[in-house]
């Protein structure tokens, strides 16, 4: 009788975790702002969420990427220098990670920024691809104006960590997008746990729609 | 006779003791050299060269080269000290990324040299802070 109790318990514990996973979704992160819309003659509200604006870089190989690049593909974005020496190589070490677990699927992007466009020209950024041993499209190191990059960084993917603090571009956080370019998660590329984190939500955030 | 039986057995367990103890000596030197080093590495190196010494890519060298630890042993404190710019060739490969200079005391730098030169698969043994000062004297 007893061993029956902690069967049926141990099965309802599982049962448990196990609906608590397929139905876990991120949380949205970024303003919202409430539309009201006259749908059928009745008044329906919506919510609007921040979004990442439009933009145009150019990536390792000389290809224009535009945020017209990634509708109906989630993917992570995070801001180096290749002559960085101190955590930017934690950063590639975690990142490859990710690159090797969604290398194949072709809606799941990594989006590099480099925020040194001075020395980090489309040449040097290919160099340090094929060094960094990545190819193909899934990953992209970004080439763009420096102050465009800042802007982007510091107005959209950044809002989520900033609390009123400067100097979080070179803090080494990488920012999951999805489909609908809302920030769904914010993660620490130097520590390992938290990268491990940002893999398990990738593949919850691609089940939507 | 008897006297000189113990006579030889005292003899041979103070030489004993002397030899062990003196081998304790060199052991806790290298003891206390390697886990200082760990700390060095974690702090100073471990970022780039990686938690197992596998660097990155063909952007970063792996400290698991062994042979090219020993023939460059004596360079390996410049390196440290001054960075090192240009090519270098490990386990076969080339590396022509620029390596900053770490600002560590003599001590310090054999410490991490006598960490990395026992970890990863390497086995130098202790590498003393002497002759540290002395290759770092000897620096181009």
């Amino acid at each position: 009788m007893r061993k029956l109790i902690w069967a049926i318990s141990g099965i309802m514990f599982l049962a448990a975790c196990n609906t608590g996973n397929s139905t876990k979704t991120l949380p949205i992160f970024g303003e919202r702002t409430p539309v009201t819309k006259t749908v059928d003659g009745k008044p329906v509200t919506d919510t609007l969420y921040q979004t990442i604006p439009p933009f145009k870089f150019v990536n390792q190989y000389g290809d224009t990427i535009s945020n017209k690049n990634l509708d109906g593909k989630i993917y992570v974005a995070d801001f180096f220098f290749t002559s960085c020496p101190s955590i930017c190589p934690i950063m590639q070490r975690n990142m490859l990670l990710v690159y090797n677990e969604f290398k194949s699927d072709p809606n799941v992007k990594i989006l590099s920024h480099t925020i040194d466009p001075k020395h980090d020209s489309v040449p040097v950024l290919k160099d340090y691809a094929d060094k960094l041993g990545i190819q193909g499209n899934s990953w992209w190191l970004l080439y763009g104006q420096k102050e465009e990059i800042y802007q982007l960084a510091e107005k959209h993917y950044l809002t989520r960590v900033n609390d009123g603090k400067d100097g979080l571009i070179h803090e080494g956080w990488f920012l999951l997008v999805d489909k609908q370019k809302r920030i769904r998660g914010s993660y620490d590329g130097t520590i390992p746990e938290q990268v491990k984190q940002l893999i398990a939500d990738m593949h919850t955030l691609q089940l939507e729609k | 006779m008897k006297l000189k039986v113990i006579l030889v057995i005292f003899c041979f367990v103070i030489a004993a003791t002397v030899i062990t103890s003196c081998q304790d000596e060199g052991q806790l030197t290298f003891k206390r050299y390697y886990s200082t080093g760990q700390s060095v590495y974690q702090n100073h190196c471990q970022n780039c060269h990686g938690a197992q010494g596998e660097g990155l890519g063909a952007l970063i060298p792996p400290l698991t080269d062994s042979s090219y630890l020993k023939t460059n042993l004596h360079q390996l404190p410049c390196f440290i000290k001054n960075g090192v710019m240009g090519n270098i060739i490990v386990n076969g490969k080339p590396y022509s990324q620029a390596m900053p200079p770490a600002q560590l005391t003599s001590i310090e730098i054999a410490e991490v040299i006598t960490f990395v030169g026992n970890s990863f698969g390497n086995k130098i043994g202790l590498v003393d802070a002497d002759m540290i000062s002395e290759d770092l004297g000897k620096c181009n």
